[in-house]
């Protein structure tokens, strides 16, 4: 290739990535749900004609990224390429064709220059509500946590499939927003079909097939390189969650090539009966992530990227859930996994990796009004729930962040906003003083959040938080993060479950303590200076500094 | 007597002086300085600078009428954290809101990265008993014996500027000034910012942001403005000094002093204005203002000769100016992009084999390795030299001889040597990387603002600007570029250009289903009021204009989009009237109307502002012989790969109607004009070259 070339195919590359971040923009612009456009719950990407990512926006979440990634291939199983025409577009919720549970549709729409297929552009957004049970553990099979939307198609020519939204909007408590949202993703596809075309155009590009042999040679070779330079060997690890009916212990057998990086679960617990259960897609997409960020952060996302990290998930176990076990709350697990892999690459590499960290949001399903009360309800019906987050762990030249979504690439809504939505009252969100492990590097500070209903009306929770039997682990001489805590404000601290749905009665605020981030290295070798920083901040309590740190002030 | 306007101008490395003043039947004639920006006294820079121009022009202080200034000094305290020790007094169990910002990283793969830390530090985030709900409605009164006694700690702590923010205050405010009253009473020499007044804004994160960075730089503004007042009267001058706000509208020294934080932005604003300017003298409805420098590069639309506004910014980026890494600030900005993208940034090769070029930037010292300063690494400017688009010998006036050798050297060892290319396709990489990047910075800001290219200008200033114009314009499928003249110094022209003009903005949230005209109709006539008397202060009788505008969206949605709203009273019948103006905004947006919604108003904005002034249209010029080309340079072209001799005209030889050919260069002291193949540059009766695509016949 000439010079000149291989230049414009750079341009093209950086092109192709700039195009699949409009299409993001034009999503959380667009989109209905304040899963989408307040917390950026989403993924957008471009697919060669074979299913294989070419470029992904940078703007999303982990667990959409890589799992939307082998989404593609489902769908043009059922819609061959052969078959699709201008202004169609196809949809799915499955949680094992696409992203993970049934709250994430997933709309593909080919893109045509000159009347001929040259891509295929695609999305993914976590929904606000899709009927059955709502977001939560709750659910025996998939059946229950609501509606299950095969890979049909949603735009037939640029027409809508009426009969599809029918079903679609009868299904939902919000069946407005879930509609807004289809169109919003339709719309956003449209956008980066455009871009494309202009793309070829400019370069008079007959056909993506060498810009995607170029973009998945350069990618492979970056990804084999940074490989090559970790300490070959065989790394072991393992993590406990808090599960749900029982605690769940996730192992991993990590194996480092020259090459590749093969990853066995063998030994990891069996499958739950509530939703917390992770369909193998999204294991392998946040497995992935966890190792990415520490080997090869900087490379972007596409098919080839990916490619060198392999998974095997034995079945029957809770990283391997068939069809039609729960899966609703798969996240809770799931977002353990970059802990799970970094624990495994202490042992090659620890200077490049974290301690644990609060890592499952702590996000609080709301519900209030007639859905929990009944005739009795003194609110208006309301269904929400807001993004929250932990301590992330100590890295090891810097401190945890406080508060921060790790693993998961969400944003929080601003308080003020979610009470202008919802018939619900935050009495307090602040930072939680002495949830941060000790360490050289402490981990981030958790939370504290206080949450009533109007009028102090009742109203219910659908737990999904974790950590609380498990408080995220210091590492190499860094002490734990704080566990988390779930209960009520009442004068005997009344303690809740931490999964599953509860009432919070009339008169009563719920009460929710986010973990803190574990530690790295020995609290004693931290800076003075930082010690009496967080001591001034009334972070670290004297008595905390005095005992974990041996501060003398 | 006649008009003597002066315009200052304070950036990061110079600070600009335009002079205007009216001669003979009205023939205004403009003097202009360069000098150097003084960081630690700026105000001396601007004396200097003044008494240069004035020199110049042959004129004294005392002849001066009108002066107006902008500066970066709020944007560097904010950026180098030299502002006041400031304190934030907020609602109880919520004082953590400035350092949880919205839970996110900005990055989701680098592990290492560093979040901005708040202004105000958690010891003196202060936590008062109160809570409003989201109606204003009082849920705690607010316990005042309990903010009275953090006075003490306070004062004890040394604190210089105080922020109040409580949550919903920007409903009901009272609670807010109830504070600021007992805070007046025990302490009077506080200054003291209430959110309620500085971002009246939902969202509380950016509201107290906006307050507290507000709070922030207030007292080091205010003393900078009093030096600078008294430097100016020591010198004679009696003329008002007005502002330059980063909405593009000036302000009179009170409220500057009040709002501060409105001045962030006010450099890169007067840049647009003159853009803007330039756009309404050539009867351009459609333009981007295209402003490449040493570090950074702005792009701004412009449509109807009024840039882009907005309502939300970010200053002090910490990662790489990645979105999200900022400090959020909700004030009138004008809407634009900026990218770590300008002649000193410098260009490397990634694990992939891919250039990168910025943001990291050589700046002035070492500076780009043809400087011969001791840069080793390769600059954009060097890759210009290597493709031959500038003459080593004649850069900046000949200022500064550039040592082609050492670019070649950079380029071959940080970007050919890895690539396998030599030089010169190096420096093809490099530029074609950082053109790609400018370009995709304006996609993306077209696609954020609903609008195209089509049939757009661009208007090029700044060092860069007319190098790397016509390449961009490719890239978006703009067929026209203006290069105005005074380019090098196009902000403090601006400022010359710009309105006395104040914007109010308050939130009301309310539904179209059951739209409150009454409570709709006193809010905007009490910010009508409002806008009016601030700028009553400094337009002395000039006529006004006032526009308004509605931030709509369909119920459930996340993004508003601004809908103009008639200038009276609204009545039933406009309810249907906005509803309609509504979804024709939306689908120009985004294609598709969504069926079924309702729409909701999230907030208002009122602006009042002095009446431009006529400009008259330019005249046509016959056309003029072309000059004689000065020399031939080889040049490298980057679309094709090709060497070719490109000639080089000098600008100030060009006379009105001159036309010339591309491939060509048109060179002036502080930058060139490229004209690349397929183009042709002719000179219009104000002086500006003007480029345009040929079309093939």
């Amino acid at each position: 290739m000439s010079g000149l070339a291989t230049i414009q195919r750079q341009i093209q590359w950086n092109r192709l990535i700039a195009v699949v971040e409009e299409q993001a923009q034009t999503m959380i612009r667009t989109a209905f749900s304040t899963t989408v456009r307040e917390a950026g719950d989403l993924s957008a990407g471009i697919f060669d004609l074979e299913g294989r990512m070419m470029a992904q926006a940078v703007t999303g979440t982990p667990g959409h990224v890589n799992s939307m990634a082998e989404s593609v291939g489902h769908f043009l199983k059922k819609f061959p390429v052969h078959t699709m025409r201008p202004g169609d577009h196809y949809i799915t919720n499955d949680p094992w064709l696409g992203t993970g549970h049934l709250h994430d549709l997933t709309v593909v729409t080919p893109a045509f220059r000159n009347g001929r297929i040259v891509a295929l552009f695609a999305n993914t957004a976590h929904i606000i509500d899709i009927g059955g049970l709502g977001m939560g553990p709750e659910g025996r099979s998939v059946f229950e946590e609501g509606l299950y939307i095969p890979i049909v198609k949603c735009f037939d020519q640029g027409r809508p499939n009426e009969t599809f939204f029918d079903f679609l909007r009868a299904g939902s408590r919000t069946p407005v927003e879930l509609e807004g949202d289809v169109y919003s993703l339709c719309a956003c596809n449209d956008a980066g079909a455009k871009r494309l075309v202009e793309m070829m155009d400019e370069y008079r590009m007959e056909s993506l097939e060498p810009l995607a042999a170029f973009i998945f040679e350069a990618s492979l070779r970056a990804t084999e390189e940074a490989i090559a330079a970790l300490p070959r060997g065989s790394y072991a690890a393992e993590i406990r969650s808090d599960g749900y009916e029982a605690p769940v212990t996730l192992r991993a057998a990590m194996t480092v090539e020259e090459r590749r990086i093969l990853v066995d679960f063998a030994g990891t617990s069996g499958l739950s009966t509530r939703g917390i259960n992770v369909p193998p897609a999204y294991c392998r997409a946040y497995a992935c992530f966890g190792i990415k960020c520490v080997v090869a952060p900087e490379i972007p996302n596409n098919w080839a990227s990916l490619k060198p990290f392999e998974m095997a998930i034995p079945e029957g176990c809770i990283l391997n859930a068939p069809r039609p076990y729960p899966v609703s709350v798969r996240h809770v697990i799931g977002q353990l996994l970059p802990d799970l892999m970094m624990g495994c690459l202490a042992q090659a590499v620890p200077e490049r990796v974290n301690a644990e960290g609060s890592s499952a949001l702590w996000n609080p399903p709301l519900r209030g009004g007639a859905q929990v009360s009944g005739q009795a309800a003194e609110v208006e019906d309301f269904e929400i729930i807001t993004f929250n987050s932990g301590g992330t762990g100590a890295r090891p030249a810097k401190d945890g962040l406080s508060g921060i979504a790790f693993p998961s690439g969400v944003r929080t809504m601003p308080v003020e906003a979610t009470e202008n939505v919802a018939p619900v009252v935050f009495w307090r969100k602040e930072l939680r003083p002495d949830s941060a492990g000790a360490g050289r590097t402490r981990g981030g500070f958790g939370q504290i959040m206080e949450i009533g209903a109007k009028n102090d009306a009742e109203f219910a929770v659908n737990a999904i938080f974790d950590r609380v039997a498990n408080p995220p682990r210091g590492r190499f001489g860094g002490l734990d993060g704080a566990p988390g805590w779930v209960g009520l404000d009442d004068p005997n601290g009344t303690v809740l479950r931490t999964k599953g749905f509860q009432i919070i009665p009339k008169g009563r605020r719920l009460v929710l303590k986010l973990p803190g981030g574990g530690g790295y290295g020995d609290p004693r070798e931290r800076d003075p200076a930082l010690v009496a920083r967080d001591v001034a901040d009334g972070l670290v309590s004297e008595e905390a500094a005095r005992r974990l740190y041996g501060w003398a002030g | 007597m006649r008009r003597v306007r002066l315009a200052a101008d304070i950036g990061g490395t110079f600070t600009d002086i335009a002079l205007e003043a009216e001669g003979a039947e009205e023939v205004v004639t403009r003097w202009t300085a360069k000098v150097l920006t003084t960081p630690e006294a700026p105000e001396r820079g601007v004396l200097e600078g003044v008494a240069l121009a004035l020199e110049r022009a042959g004129l004294t202080a005392a002849d001066v009428t009108l002066m107006i200034h902008g500066t970066t000094l709020a944007t560097n305290a904010l950026i180098e954290r030299k502002g006041a020790k400031t304190a934030l007094l907020t609602t109880e169990g919520f004082r953590d809101v400035l350092a949880l910002g919205n839970e996110s990283r900005y990055d989701q793969y680098d592990l290492n990265i560093d979040l901005p830390e708040p202004l105000v530090p958690r010891r003196w985030r202060l936590p008062v008993p109160e809570r409003l709900d989201n109606t204003g409605r009082v849920l705690r009164p607010l316990d005042e014996a309990a903010l009275r006694a953090h006075i003490p700690f306070l004062r004890a702590e040394g604190i210089e500027a105080l922020a109040i923010g409580f949550l919903h205050g920007f409903v009901n405010p009272a609670h807010e000034r109830r504070a600021a009253e007992i805070l007046r009473e025990e302490w009077p020499e506080l200054p003291v910012s209430l959110a309620s007044e500085v971002s009246p804004e939902m969202r509380e994160w950016e509201r107290f942001s906006t307050t507290v960075a507000n709070a922030y730089v207030q007292p080091l503004m205010a003393r900078y403005l009093g030096r600078l007042e008294a430097g100016l009267r020591a010198m004679g001058m009696g003329a008002p000094l007005f502002l330059m706000l980063s909405g593009g509208g000036l302000t009179t020294i009170e409220t500057a002093a009040r709002f501060p934080i409105r001045l962030v932005e006010s450099g890169p604003a007067g840049g647009a204005i003159f853009s803007a300017h330039v756009a309404r003298q050539r009867g351009l409805e459609k333009v981007l203002s295209f402003d490449m420098g040493g570090t950074t590069a702005k792009v701004c639309l412009i449509d109807g000769y009024a840039p882009q506004a907005s309502r939300s910014f970010e200053v002090a980026r910490v990662g790489r100016f990645k979105k999200g890494s900022g400090l959020p600030l909700r004030i009138p900005v004008i809407e634009m992009v900026e990218i770590g993208a300008g002649g000193g940034s410098l260009a490397s090769v990634d694990a992939m084999g891919r250039i990168q070029v910025g943001p990291e930037s050589a700046g002035a010292m070492p500076g780009p390795a043809c400087y011969g300063r001791g840069g080793t690494r390769p600059a954009v400017t060097d890759a210009n030299l290597a493709l031959g688009r500038y003459d080593a010998a004649s850069f900046a006036g000949g200022t500064l001889v550039l040592d082609a050798g050492a670019a070649a050297r950079a380029l071959d060892a940080h970007v050919g040597a890895r690539l396998g290319l030599d030089a010169g396709m190096a420096a093809l990489g490099v530029v074609e990387v950082v053109d790609e990047n400018m370009a995709n910075a304006a996609r993306v800001h077209a696609i954020e603002s609903g609008k195209s290219y089509e049939g757009r200008t661009i208007i090029a200033f700044g060092g860069g600007g007319p190098v790397h114009g016509y390449r961009v314009a490719e890239k978006i499928g703009v067929e026209r570029i203006l290069v105005p003249s005074g380019a090098g110094v196009g902000s403090a022209i601006g400022f010359l250009r710009a309105p006395v003009a104040y914007e109010v903005v308050r939130s009301l949230y309310t539904r179209f289903g059951r739209f409150d005209l009454s409570a709709v109709n006193a809010l905007l006539a009490e910010m009508s009021a409002e806008a009016a008397r601030t700028v009553a202060a400094g337009s002395f009788g000039a006529a006004t204009t006032e526009t308004r505008l509605a931030y709509m969206r369909y119920v459930g949605q996340g993004h508003e989009i601004a809908v103009p709203l008639p200038v009276r009273p609204l009545t039933e019948a406009d309810v249907p009237a906005l509803r309609a103006a509504y979804d024709a905004e939306y689908a120009r947006f985004y294609d598709r109307p969504v069926p079924g919604s309702d729409v909701e108003v999230l907030s208002f904005a009122v602006t009042v502002s002095t009446v431009a002034e006529e400009v008259l249209p330019a005249a046509e010029v016959e056309d003029a012989p072309a000059p004689a080309p000065i020399r031939v340079q080889r040049v490298r072209d980057t679309a094709t790969g090709e060497l070719g001799d490109w000639p080089v005209y000098s600008r100030a030889a060009m006379r009105p109607g001159a036309r010339v050919a591309g491939p060509c260069i048109v060179a002036e002291d502080e930058t060139s004009t490229l004209v690349g193949p397929g183009w042709v540059c002719r000179m219009d009766g104000l002086g500006y070259l003007e480029l345009m695509k040929e079309r093939p016949a």
